[in-house]
């Protein structure tokens, strides 16, 4: 893991290598200054001439001076390394995630990938500028004020170097302990965000149970534990911080107390005790670091595992490397034994179905069922695990996915709009759509009207930062933009739930037209949108249990029927007898599986 | 006092029924990262300050032992100066061949001992105790905060979006705190500063106005690089916001990225961003890097001025060799307390429109208020008047016009008409989630007005359109509305909505967590928990806002079978779109335009052959008719 990291570092060879010199640099010349002065102070106390103090004065000015223009490179170097890296790994994770199929993200959580792409990238880069290249720096500085220390007076550096290790050791324990209680805290400040997230989203649910007290409590147990931990966290740093001062403190101390005893034994002149003063100061700060970069290694080793997961996730959907473009296809879909399983649960078994080009076909069952995903394998949002779907006759994995999808329009669930305006929702999959295309579309899925009526029309910001649409204008928004792709094979997906039965009758005969010389996939729970379909499919468990025309399927008494009867003729005894029906269904359905 | 949002706005809109329209009026301010204030206000302060007093002991304390400590780190180098001061004594002796001691260095090493001890204590003791109060007054702004969004009416969750509120309860919380932390730390700052000027004055005033000339040079220099930067700084922040919005955007909404083939435009516009961000990072860490080699060289500066005039004196022998190295200490001290103090102004700066932006939060006023002599409403039967009322989110745009109707107990009660008639609205002012502008609501007599929330709520129950779930089990769900409901009262509300079926089959039964809003479940799964929850309580009034219009006919088959025992002994007033539910039901009432048009029974309406008659059969005609395959369905 470290030599991936390190890797993704040595990607950028000229700006890791001017770094380091950089920072080679600027720590010879820090190490140069205690020295310098050191020599002022035996020089003035020899009676020198004031001729050799102005040198030495400028000595110091030039040395400080050129450590200051290699500090700069070094900082802004690493600075520069580090955003690199971060920059490379974000476009790679992005990339991936773009590229991965529906099943990859079907099973995870928006929030948790969004961590890594944030959280765990920083944690990369504070490691690639803080650490990989600051841990030199400290191994030079102590090393380096080590020797001249040790050169000066070897007994002397023994004292005053010997807090080195019981500094760096506290430090590095202590900082893994703290990251520890870190990641409580942040555990509990995210259940304190759900609670109140929850709270906020649920607020009529609240109100209406009278839960406020309740809520309150809740909120309460969370924030009360989170600023306990918080102080817990500044006890043990300042525990921490204060004890290296002390010790820092005691080793100048101790350098005083026994330099003392040295001068007057004649082994060590006042100035040379001035330098050791000075050395104390310039490896205290980098040695107290040495346990912010062990955990700055230890959080990157984390971070870069979540971050290669991502990026070494393999895709189940993989464009063949021959793959050829697929023309505008006249929409002759057919399913030829195709089954699916999401790892080992079976999702679909053995499905085949014809659909001619032009033809309306709908989609019926019960929740998990599979009817979403009979549509989704079309555009290979998923890969069927065993038999072969083809469009016009050509295998959908013989062409390159973006021709095949393309080809395929689809109207989702769940509306997703982003942060843009309406017009640019629509146009989302055909940007650079003229206006007059947008309106058309908008208007065949009855949204015309409600944009017209908005202030900035077209121009209204929605997602995030803009309006709330509805779930039935959201559903008209999804279907309007994609109308607007012109495909030849169109999918509704339960797109008109929330639409009112008003405006779903309006829509219904606006996308007769639209529907024309398209095929056609329409899932949809209520019986009055599927009604007038050119073939029906009813699947149960993940297989087809019915096929045919609206009167066919109510001849035949089957699952068709039951639903049909279930919603149009609501009184009760046929209700439990067939809801009875039903639950046998599934319940053994789920006994198979 | 801010500019940009803020509370000025006028009383606000919000339209429960339709869409987004009119979501204007009182809002909370757009967060907007570039927003800043004035670094000092005066009522932000005042306010904190009232939520500091309650833990005065610790506060004082954190101050006192910050004293102590910045007094030790002051006194440490002039310590150091008198040691300096006996070894070299101690060195012109052994030079002069005189018998050396060390006596005297003992004194000034006991000295050392002591000041190195009373810093580590008094420096554990400030920062734990500062540690303490912030956190303190954290918790008591969270709670307040908590507090106060509870008992806010939902018209304010209908004018602003929960990412917004959540921001205040979060960031701008933070960002106090921060603050908190900022002031103390910054006074330590201006302390030692103080303490180390009247120290090198003490040493030597000649060297010490030599020393200082340089303060004013970097002191301009901080600010002039502070106005520089603080641009780059934002832009900084802004990058990064952009980066991640554009992340989470593509993440959430990756389904609709390829269905749509945006893979790789969006790749290039990820990577534009990035690239800016990758841009204004650099930018910003050339000019941070900046300032540290202009701090050093002026710190050379600085000791080579010590060293050539203290030089020169301590060579005439008017001065100490240790006042030099004094000096050198001190300088070195320097420079750190003033950089702080610059790279914060815009800390305080953020810190005080936090400020203005929680405060101005926790002063919305609350507009469902509890009488002062408000009653518990005592167990009800349900009778429920509506006595020409009247109601309007904004003055002039009246959404109810007067409404008279009664409910008897025990009726099941339909709301009937299209979007924007007022039904979802009407169902609110029942539940008392906004005050009626005209006229009275009773129930069993008792004006709402005049009892409290909290016994109001407890005695209806409310299912909405989309069912709201929490985070938790799904007994936990179920036991919302009566959390000290033992778990038969639990099984027997699951099994009257017909949910105990799929909940015995979850892999945990009952103590199945649920996911962020039970997203392991279908709807018509959560709309059964919903109404298994609203059951739970026995509620006296049972209000279906549209509850069966978004799941799938199994799970709606399942509740209407449930509908006749839900509705038993209790009344209910129903808003569905569904024909079966609303024919069934004892009083169908026609709203439109926010009036009664027509009330009775679905026959009566039927031959009255009125606007309902209308609505029925265009709207329900497609299944009407289909219910009867004799007739013909007709297209259009």
């Amino acid at each position: 893991m470290f030599i991936r990291i390190l890797g993704m570092a040595w990607r950028h060879p000229r700006h890791m290598v001017a770094a380091y010199v950089a920072l080679i640099g600027s720590s010879a010349f820090a190490l140069m200054v205690p020295r310098l002065l050191g020599t002022a102070v035996d020089e003035v106390l020899g009676g020198t001439e004031f001729n050799a103090m102005l040198k030495l004065a400028g000595l110091i000015l030039l040395v400080n001076a050129l450590r200051g223009v290699f500090a700069y490179g070094q900082t802004y170097l690493s600075e520069w390394t580090g955003q690199l890296v971060a920059y490379d790994m974000r476009n790679a994770i992005f990339g991936k995630l773009q590229r991965l199929s529906f099943s990859y993200h079907d099973e995870r959580q928006t929030g948790d990938q969004m961590s890594r792409a944030t959280a765990d990238v920083e944690a990369i880069r504070n490691f690639v500028q803080g650490g990989l290249l600051r841990a030199v720096q400290i191994l030079m500085l102590v090393f380096g004020a080590a020797g001249l220390l040790f050169m000066t007076n070897w007994r002397l550096a023994l004292i005053g170097l010997a807090f080195v290790p019981i500094v760096a050791y506290r430090s590095a324990v202590v900082s893994l302990s703290l990251r520890q209680i870190w990641n409580y805290v942040l555990k509990t400040t995210g259940k304190m965000t759900t609670v109140m997230q929850e709270n906020l989203s649920g607020v009529r649910v609240v109100r209406a149970f009278g839960a406020q007290e309740y809520e309150v409590e809740k909120f309460d147990v969370v924030i009360k534990d989170l600023s306990e931990s918080h102080i817990r966290v500044s006890r043990i740093q300042v525990a921490n911080s204060s004890f290296i001062q002390l010790v820092f403190a005691a080793a100048t101390g101790g350098i005083i107390w026994f330099g003392g005893q040295e001068i007057v034994n004649g082994r060590l002149t006042p100035g040379e005790l001035t330098q050791f003063i000075f050395y104390l100061g310039i490896i205290q700060g980098p040695v107290r670091m040495s346990g912010m970069i062990i955990n700055n290694f230890s959080r990157a080793l984390s971070a870069g595992q979540r971050i290669f997961e991502v990026v070494d996730a393999p895709s189940p959907v993989q464009e063949l490397p021959d793959a050829t473009v697929m023309p505008r296809v006249r929409g002759h879909v057919k399913f030829e034994n195709v089954s699916f399983a999401y790892g080992d649960e079976p999702v679909l078994r053995d499905v085949s179905l014809e659909a001619q080009p032009g033809q309306v076909v709908a989609l019926l069952g019960m929740p998990g069922s599979g009817k979403t995903t009979v549509v989704h394998l079309i555009p290979r949002f998923y890969e069927a695990s065993e038999g072969k779907i083809t469009l016009d006759g050509t295998d959908i994995r013989d062409v390159t996915l973006e021709s095949l999808r393309s080809n395929v329009g689809i109207a989702m669930q769940d509306v997703f709009l982003f942060s843009a305006t309406i017009a640019d929702n629509i146009a989302y999959g055909k940007p650079g759509s003229t206006r007059e295309d947008v309106e058309r579309a908008s208007r065949i899925a009855q949204l015309h009207d409600y944009v017209a009526d908005l202030p900035d029309g077209y121009e209204t910001w929605v997602g995030e930062r803009g309006i709330t649409l509805s779930g039935g204008q959201r559903q008209r928004l999804a279907i309007a933009r994609t109308i607007l792709l012109d495909p030849p094979i169109l999918v509704l997906d339960d797109s008109t739930s929330s639409i009112d039965a008003g405006t779903e009758h309006l829509l219904r005969l606006a996308l007769e037209s639209v529907m024309k010389g398209r095929t056609t996939f329409v899932i949809a729970h209520r019986l009055s949108t599927v009604r007038h379909a050119d073939q029906i499919l009813v699947l149960d468990n993940g297989s087809i249990a019915e096929k045919g025309t609206h009167n066919e399927l109510v001849q035949q008494k089957g699952l068709y029927r039951q639903l049909y009867e279930l919603q149009l003729l609501p009184d009760e005894p046929t209700i439990d007898k067939t809801i009875d029906k039903l639950t046998a269904r599934s319940q053994k359905g789920e006994a198979r599986s | 006092m801010m500019h940009g949002g803020g509370f000025g706005g006028g009383m606000g809109g919000g339209s429960m029924g339709g869409g987004g329209m009119g979501r204007m009026g009182r809002r909370l301010g757009m967060d907007d990262e570039g927003e800043l204030g004035s670094v000092y206000n005066h009522r932000v302060v005042t306010r904190l300050l009232s939520y500091v007093l309650p833990h005065k002991g610790l506060a004082i304390m954190s101050l006192l032992t910050m004293l102590v400590t910045t007094f030790t780190i002051v006194a440490q180098p002039w310590i150091i100066k008198l040691a300096i001061d006996e070894l070299v004594d101690t060195g012109e002796q052994v030079n002069a061949g005189e018998q050396a001691t060390v006596g005297a260095l003992a004194f000034v090493m006991v000295l050392f001992a002591v000041n190195m001890g009373v810093r580590f204590v008094s420096n554990y003791m400030y920062q734990v105790s500062l540690a303490r109060v912030s956190q303190g007054v954290l918790y008591s702004l969270r709670t307040r905060i908590f507090g106060h969004l509870q008992r806010l009416s939902p018209s304010f969750y209908d004018r602003n979006e929960v990412g917004r509120i959540m921001s205040r309860g979060q960031n701008d919380v933070n960002q106090l705190q921060e603050f908190l932390n900022l002031v103390v730390s910054s006074l330590a700052d201006v302390l030692s500063l103080g303490g180390i000027v009247i120290a090198l004055f003490l040493l030597d005033v000649q060297l010490a106005l030599i020393t200082l000339t340089v303060i004013p040079v970097l002191i301009g220099i901080m600010l002039i690089w502070q106005k520089i930067a603080w641009g780059t700084f934002m832009r900084v922040r802004q990058a990064i916001s952009v980066v991640n919005a554009n992340l989470q955007e593509n993440i959430s909404g990756i389904r609709v990225v390829q269905s749509l083939n945006r893979e790789e435009t969006n790749m290039e516009r990820f990577d534009e961003v990035n690239n800016g961000h990758l841009e204004a990072n650099l930018h910003a860490s050339r000019l941070s890097a900046a300032l540290m080699p202009t701090v050093e060289i002026l710190t050379a500066i600085a000791i080579g001025l010590v060293v050539i005039f203290g030089g020169r004196q301590a060579i005439n022998g008017t001065m100490e060799v240790s006042v030099i190295v004094a000096f050198v200490l001190y300088v070195q001290r320097f420079f750190d307390p003033i950089r702080n103090l610059t790279m914060q102004y815009t800390q305080f700066q953020r810190a005080m429109t936090s400020g203005v932006r929680i405060f101005g939060l926790l002063d919305t006023p609350v507009e469902v208020k509890d009488k002062e002599d408000a009653v518990d409403l005592p167990p009800v039967k349900g009778a429920i008047t509506l006595e020409g009322i009247r109601f309007h989110y904004v003055p002039e745009i009246e959404v109810v016009k007067g409404i008279d109707l009664t409910i008897q107990p025990g009726e099941t009660v339909a709301f009937v008409g299209q979007t924007g008639a007022g039904k979802t609205t009407l169902v609110a002012l029942l539940n008392r989630f906004y005050d009626v502008t005209e006229g009275r609501i009773t129930i069993d007599g008792y004006d709402i007005r005049d009892v409290t929330q909290d016994s109001l709520a407890r005695q209806t129950a409310m299912v909405l359109q989309e069912p709201f779930l929490f985070s938790g089990s799904i007994s936990e769900n179920i036991a919302y509305n009566k959390t000290n409901a033992s778990h038969d009262e639990v099984v027997a509300a699951a099994k009257t909505v017909g949910a105990h079926d799929f909940i015995t089959k979850m892999p945990d039964g009952y103590d199945t967590l649920l996911k962020e809003r039970g997203q392991n479940l279908s709807v018509g799964q959560r709309q059964l928990l919903s109404f298994a929850r609203a059951l739970i309580a026995d509620p006296a009034i049972l209000i279906l806002d549209e509850a069966t219009a978004n799941i799938d006919s199994y799970s709606e088959s399942v509740i209407q079978r449930a509908m006749t025992e839900v509705f038993h002994g209790r009344t209910s007033i129903v808003i569905a779109h569904r024909l079966s539910t609303i024919r069934n039901a004892d009083k169908i009432v026609m709203l439109e335009h926010g009036e009664i048009l027509e009330q009775g029974t679905h026959s009566e309406l039927m031959n009255a052959d009125g606007a309902y008659a209308k609505l029925y059969n265009t709207y329900f005609a497609d299944a009407a008719l289909a219910q009867i395959p004799t007739e013909a369905a007709p297209e259009g």
